[in-house]
């Protein structure tokens, strides 16, 4: 059990700045998720808590101690890698009680321990097998059984499920979210995926470029992004921006002008360019709202539709409106590869109740209310709105 | 305390960590380098003396420091540059076999259908076996009266003791006994060809002759340069094989030979040191020529072309 | 099916081609070391009258058996020290980050290509000083030297394979750099080791040179050298048959490593050289 505090800690090879002044403050307890694009830095902050790389500034204090200097074997911490990094000659039963023996328990102890471990996880029946005679999500359980064994003050997890296809990771998501509140262990999590992000942890750290964008609970993150890159980056489908004009009465954007909502900046007497957000969720069909809510109204016509079951998701080609283009949208469209298939045109995703009857080539009329449109600075990429955290 | 500030940053910045890493591996790499060193560095230097003494072990008194006239004496000495043509000749003709065989063998162990485990184990049996043995069984296949191949020639020839055919002979158990190391190497080569590649190649119309000369050879460059270099080096130090079969007889000996028959034979250090400087520095040569003109890199460094 | 069956036949005619290749070489000494002295002058490639004096002859004499025991003991203790020294120095290329790296790889490849001729003299004129001239360590000592290169190539490939994870792994689990080392990377690098003590030996097996340079007695001359110093017991009588014979004898341990390791050796002498 242990805070882990850090102090403005920097990471540089060379002359590029891998991490730039980090700070964070974990509590004794706490679940807290790195996330962000690949190349964000987020793996090498863990590395440095780890001790597997130096820090170049800055401190860091496990339980109020600096450790800066300390081998990783001094830091009682326990790692899980993405490829699990099992012995390949060891059991699964020497495997898990590997760390208890360099700590120099005897052999009643570590079996005891390794016993009681291997219950835990369900691993009882495979404790003499070899890492190459199991399963993906056998081996994933035998390196949390190898974390968890000897009560370390802390657990790192480095994308521990990505090796998983996806039914087993939604399972072991759940897992080590019950393991992490049973055994209260401090955990630092780092992933790329944002779904993860938002079900593990109790705070989620964003980062780009080595620089924390924005801490906070994955409630805070989705209602109240701080930055266009933090919108972007949670929800799924991701939020939809549009070029806007900010006016006094209301936003000029290409869904028609909307009224100024209770979180937006008075308008100006001159009109300033913005970058629009709406999310897909915020959408709704309007033959399907019984009561007419005050709000917008967009009629178009669908360019493509989704049907997940439980949902529908339609997709509107803008036409002429050209598509938003940000840097601070780049570095999200770079991590999923489509920075080459950004549509010359604005697109308007929208995610609607399964009962619409919104079909491809068909015009469709949606509805929105002003009070879920968030705004952004198109230089800064700095949140102009104020909302008020949902529920 | 703003001034100190830095320098203690500086020195936290390697960590304990780093630190061990550095002096682990010094301890680790010490024996290996120092034994390395030490017996191949300092006895080339000391090599390097002799050559510039008179200093034959059957008359000691004689010893004496002598400049360069042991490289004069040897570098307008018939006996030496026949050896050192000899060498040369051994040297390009059998690697030039070996490598148009080696990659024959290769394909051959690579692509064959059946057998593949038999023929992989064959063909480490001439490596492995000890050069003076194989040297000694080519030897009395080719001695008249004993060989059950010299009864193939002319009655009356001696092969063995003429320039010509004793040179050929060497190159025949030079090539038999080496050419399997040679098949290896370039083996792991076309192991680096992707089979897709030959596949999409197959599919835009190549012929197999098109597909090996302009798709699986230019993927292989890597291999069959190491494995020339390697074995350009090796045949040039040839000397087991020469001893066995001819002796040196009828002006059939390397510079290896040569150097030995004035080291042990002659006990003459001076010649004979002088003689190891010169071969040491042509295979010094012959590496440089080979990395500059080729850009081998090293195996085991980084940085390596695939 | 019947282009199967033609490419089938084509193979077993390649295969066939490179048995005769690698095997009449290596049956024509073994049928010499069985041929009765009066049939030596035959030319027959099959004995014509089988004998086994030739091999009761060499194991009669002192010399040859004392040069089986020198190669054996010779080679065994060579390797044995390359092996160690080798995987410490390759565990440091393949592994850690140290100044120095890349000229200790430069001075390895310097020995592989070293022509060992170079070396005579000097080893010669320093071992008779030292008095190692015609001593076990004076042989074991150059086969250590040129055998180190080899095991230092092999191994760094081998142990380059090993994840590097689970070193970490091990560190966070508690470990030193040496426990790190020793109880993880150590078992997974023991087949690239095992390979590469074979193809050490091998070396130790077939050198010649030194064995004839730096030895002058049967104090420490190894097998290959004792066969070329084998002469007839008189002076018209040729020594081909017990040559012979100790040529077969000397090549039986080659032969039983190819046969149980043929696998490994092809990996051990290729990963060093291609794979870098």
């Amino acid at each position: 059990m242990a805070e882990i505090v850090l102090d403005k800690v920097t990471k540089r090879y060379g002359d590029t700045v891998a991490v730039a002044e980090f700070s964070l403050h974990i509590a004794d307890g706490e679940f807290i998720i790195l996330v962000g694009p690949s190349g964000s830095g987020k793996s090498t902050v863990l590395n440095m808590i780890a001790g597997l790389e130096d820090i170049t500034e800055g401190e860091l204090r496990i339980d109020g101690e600096r450790v800066n200097e300390r081998a990783p074997r001094d830091r009682d911490i326990a790692m899980i890698f993405q490829s699990y990094a099992l012995y390949p000659h060891m059991t699964v039963a020497q495997n898990i009680g590997f760390p208890l023996k360099l700590a120099g328990l005897d052999k009643a102890a570590i079996a005891e321990k390794v016993e009681h471990a291997a219950r835990l996880l369900g691993l009882t029946p495979y404790l003499d097998r070899k890492p190459a005679q199991l399963s993906g999500g056998q081996r994933q359980r035998v390196a949390m059984g190898r974390a968890i064994v000897r009560s370390p003050k802390a657990f790192l997890m480095d994308e521990p499920l990505s090796n998983l296809d996806a039914k087993l990771r939604v399972q072991m998501r759940t897992t080590i979210s019950r393991l992490q509140k049973d055994l209260g262990t401090t955990t630092v999590y780092v992933t790329h995926d944002q779904v993860e992000a938002m079900t593990l942890g109790d705070r989620i750290v964003i980062m780009r470029d080595g620089v924390i964008q924005q801490v906070g609970t994955p409630q805070e993150l989705y209602d109240r992004p701080r930055n266009l890159f933090v919108a972007g980056f949670i929800g799924s489908p991701p939020m939809n921006f549009l070029p806007g004009e900010l006016t006094v009465d209301g936003v000029r954007t290409p869904l028609g002008t909307i009224p100024l909502g209770s979180q937006m900046p008075r308008g100006t007497v001159e009109p300033r360019r913005v970058i629009l957000g709406i999310r897909p969720e915020a959408f709704e069909d309007a033959e399907l709202m019984r009561d007419r809510e005050p709000g917008v109204f967009y009629t178009g016509t669908v360019d493509i539709v989704e049907s997940l079951g439980a949902e529908k998701i339609a997709f509107f080609d803008l036409g002429a409106v050209e598509a938003v283009r940000s840097e601070h949208l780049e570095a999200l469209s770079r991590d999923r590869g489509t920075q080459d298939m950004a549509a010359e045109s604005a697109q308007l995703t929208v995610r609607l109740d399964a009962k619409s009857k919104a079909a491809e080539g068909r015009p469709l009329k949606v509805w929105f209310s002003p009070e879920s449109v968030y705004l952004f600075d198109p230089d800064s990429g700095a949140t102009l709105t104020e909302h008020v955290v949902a529920g | 305390m703003s001034t100190r500030a830095p320098a203690r940053h500086a020195r936290r910045r390697i960590s304990e960590e780093k630190t061990a890493q550095r002096r682990l591996a010094l301890w680790l790499c010490a024996p290996a380098a120092l034994i390395m060193l030490l017996v191949t560095g300092w006895p080339i230097l000391y090599a390097v003396l002799l050559s510039l003494q008179r200093y034959d072990l059957r008359f000691p008194d004689e010893r004496a420091w002598v400049g360069l006239s042991n490289y004069a004496a040897v570098l307008t000495d018939p006996f030496w540059w026949n050896a050192f043509w000899v060498t040369v000749v051994i040297t390009v003709i059998s690697v030039a076999i070996e490598l148009v065989l080696g990659m024959l063998l290769a394909l051959a162990m690579y692509r064959t259908l059946i057998g593949r485990g038999v023929i992989r184990t064959l063909v480490l049996i001439p490596y492995g076996i000890v050069t003076v043995v194989a040297a000694y069984g080519w030897r009395y296949a080719w001695t008249p009266g004993t060989g059950w191949l010299a009864g193939a020639l002319p009655p009356g020839s001696a092969p063995l003791t003429e320039k010509i055919p004793g040179v050929a002979i060497i190159i025949l158990a030079e090539v038999w006994k080496t050419t399997p190391f040679m098949a290896l190497l370039l083996m792991a080569g076309l192991a680096l060809v992707p089979d897709d590649l030959l596949k999409a190649a197959s599919m835009d119309g190549a012929t197999a002759w098109q597909r090996f000369w302009q798709v699986t050879l230019p993927l292989m460059r890597p291999a069959i340069l190491v494995a020339l270099l390697f074995r350009t080096l090796d045949a040039f130090r040839i000397f087991d094989n020469i001893y066995v079969l001819t002796g040196g007889a009828a002006d059939t000996g390397s510079v290896s030979l040569l150097a030995y028959r004035n080291l042990i034979g002659g006990l003459n250090l001076g010649i004979g040191s002088t003689m190891s400087v010169l071969i040491f520095l042509t295979v010094a040569a012959i590496s440089v020529l080979f990395i500059r003109a080729f850009g081998i890199s090293a195996p085991g460094t980084q940085g390596e072309r695939r | 099916m019947r282009t199967d069956r033609g490419a089938r036949a084509r193979w077993l005619a390649v295969d066939l081609l490179v048995a005769l290749y690698v095997l009449i070489p290596v049956l024509w000494i073994v049928s010499l070391s069985f041929k009765h002295p009066s049939t030596f002058g035959d030319g027959s490639f099959i004995p014509r009258r089988w004998t086994l004096e030739n091999y009761a002859g060499i194991f009669d004499n002192p010399d040859f058996t004392r040069g089986l025991i020198n190669s054996i003991g010779i080679g065994l203790i060579a390797t044995l020290i390359a092996i160690v020294f080798g995987t410490m120095a390759a565990y440091a290329i393949a592994r850690l980050d140290f100044p120095g790296k890349n000229t200790l790889v430069a001075v390895s490849l310097l020995v592989a290509m070293f022509p060992q001729i170079s070396l005579v003299s000097p080893l010669f004129q320093i071992e008779r000083a030292l008095g190692l001239f015609d001593t076990w360590p004076g042989l074991i000592i150059p086969y250590i030297t040129f055998a180190l290169p080899l095991t230092i190539f092999t191994l760094s490939s081998f142990l380059r394979e090993i994840p590097w994870e689970l070193e970490q792994a091990a560190k966070m689990d508690g470990a030193t750099p040496f426990q790190a080392f020793w109880q993880v990377i150590a078992p997974l690098a023991m087949p690239g080791m095992v390979t590469t003590a074979i193809l050490t030996f091998i070396f130790c097996w077939n050198d010649f040179l030194f064995a004839i340079s730096l030895t002058s007695s049967n104090r420490a001359r190894t097998a290959p050298a004792t066969i070329s110093f084998f002469t007839g017991s008189t002076q018209f009588e040729d020594p081909a048959g017990s040559i012979a014979a100790a040529a077969v004898i000397v090549t039986i341990p080659i032969i039983i490593f190819v046969l149980f390791f043929q696998r490994r050796i092809v990996s051990g002498l290729t990963s060093g050289a291609v794979k870098g």
